[in-house]
């Protein structure tokens, strides 16, 4: 995992409890949020910089909603025998509209997210996942979200 | 879809991240071409119309020593699955909280919570503040915790008429 060599200090997550969400769409937006802060623009900036290059962060910038975009998500599980899940993983990993795959210790042992940009997209993934592995894939869709944030003592 | 060109090419120059520099959104509309003024209001259009979700991190919990995910889930009556959801997110420590469809009958569980902590016991310690709160609506729970990152990139918006740009880069955590 990457990012582990390099621990935030406290501004660090200052910066990271500052910035979930309500980045300015300003002109110089850093400027705005390094005031807030008490910090300069430049060091915000190289700050934010080290926390992406070094994988603290694993991204910063806008989010889209992959339904308002006439896209989909949705979670999806396996529950895959031992003596073939990395045989698996690989044929699940190869489809490109998996974002995330996370292995759970639980009958249901293979968690991923499908994200594709059309509705009917999920369905094909998931069917052809099912079809390669011989496993049916549950499939749990959002019916709704409760936005989200996650806090850290600074 | 309800993006034009110019949006989705904003979309394609901004879903890696936006560039660290004074004036991001200048950068970004000198790539397209366009004026910083257009990529500040079509941004902000499509932050009202819900299609920029926020905008701001993605922390890597693992590097924040945040070193154990626990997936809880709980089976909740329906009538007050709703309200209940959003009060659970609400809570410092959830990251994602959603309402999910049951598969019965292997899955009766039909409110997600994401908990991060420290270790096991940390995220056990939340878990707890979780049933409080749902209380006699929560008919059932369990923890799923995740012992492997298989993968993890993000959705990416394919380029027209290229292939999907899926493996590039990372998103949301």
């Amino acid at each position: 995992m990457r990012g582990s060599d390099y621990p935030p200090d406290c501004i660090d997550r200052r910066i990271i409890n500052a910035l979930q969400e309500g980045f300015p769409l300003s002109s110089q937006p850093y400027a705005e949020v390094a005031a807030e802060l008490d910090l300069s623009e430049g060091e915000l900036i190289e700050r934010l910089a080290r926390l992406r290059n070094s994988g603290t962060i694993t991204r910063f910038g806008p989010f889209f909603d992959a339904a308002a975009m006439g896209g989909a998500f949705c979670l999806c599980a396996m529950n895959v025998p031992a003596d073939r899940f990395e045989a698996v993983t690989e044929l699940v990993n190869a489809h490109s509209e998996v974002a995330h795959n996370y292995e759970r210790a639980h009958q249901l042992n293979m968690w991923f997210v499908l994200a594709t940009e059309t509705p009917e997209g999920i369905e094909a993934a998931a069917c052809g996942i099912e079809q390669e592995t011989g496993l049916e894939v549950l499939r749990f869709p959002k019916l709704e979200e409760f936005f989200i944030g996650f806090r850290m003592v600074a | 879809m309800n993006l034009d060109g110019t949006d989705r090419r904003i979309v394609e120059a901004t879903q890696s991240g936006l560039p660290l520099v004074p004036h991001p959104y200048a950068e970004i509309a000198a790539q397209l071409i366009l004026e910083e003024s257009e990529v500040i209001e079509r941004l902000a259009a499509m932050q009202a119309r819900g299609v920029v979700r926020r905008i701001g991190v993605a922390p890597n919990h693992y590097a924040l020593g945040m070193t154990s995910n626990g997936m809880t889930v709980w089976e909740v009556k329906d009538d007050v699955a709703s309200n209940l959801g959003a009060e659970v997110g609400q809570l410092d420590f959830v990251s994602h909280c959603y309402l999910r469809p049951r598969a019965l009958p292997l899955w009766p569980y039909n409110l997600f919570a994401m908990v991060h902590g420290s270790d096991q016991t940390e995220v056990e310690v939340k878990r707890q503040a979780i049933l409080s709160l749902l209380g006699p609506a929560c008919l059932g729970s369990d923890t799923l915790y995740s012992t492997r990152i298989l993968k993890k990139t993000g959705l990416r918006l394919a380029r027209k008429g290229a292939a999907s740009s899926a493996e590039k880069a990372r998103g949301e955590g």
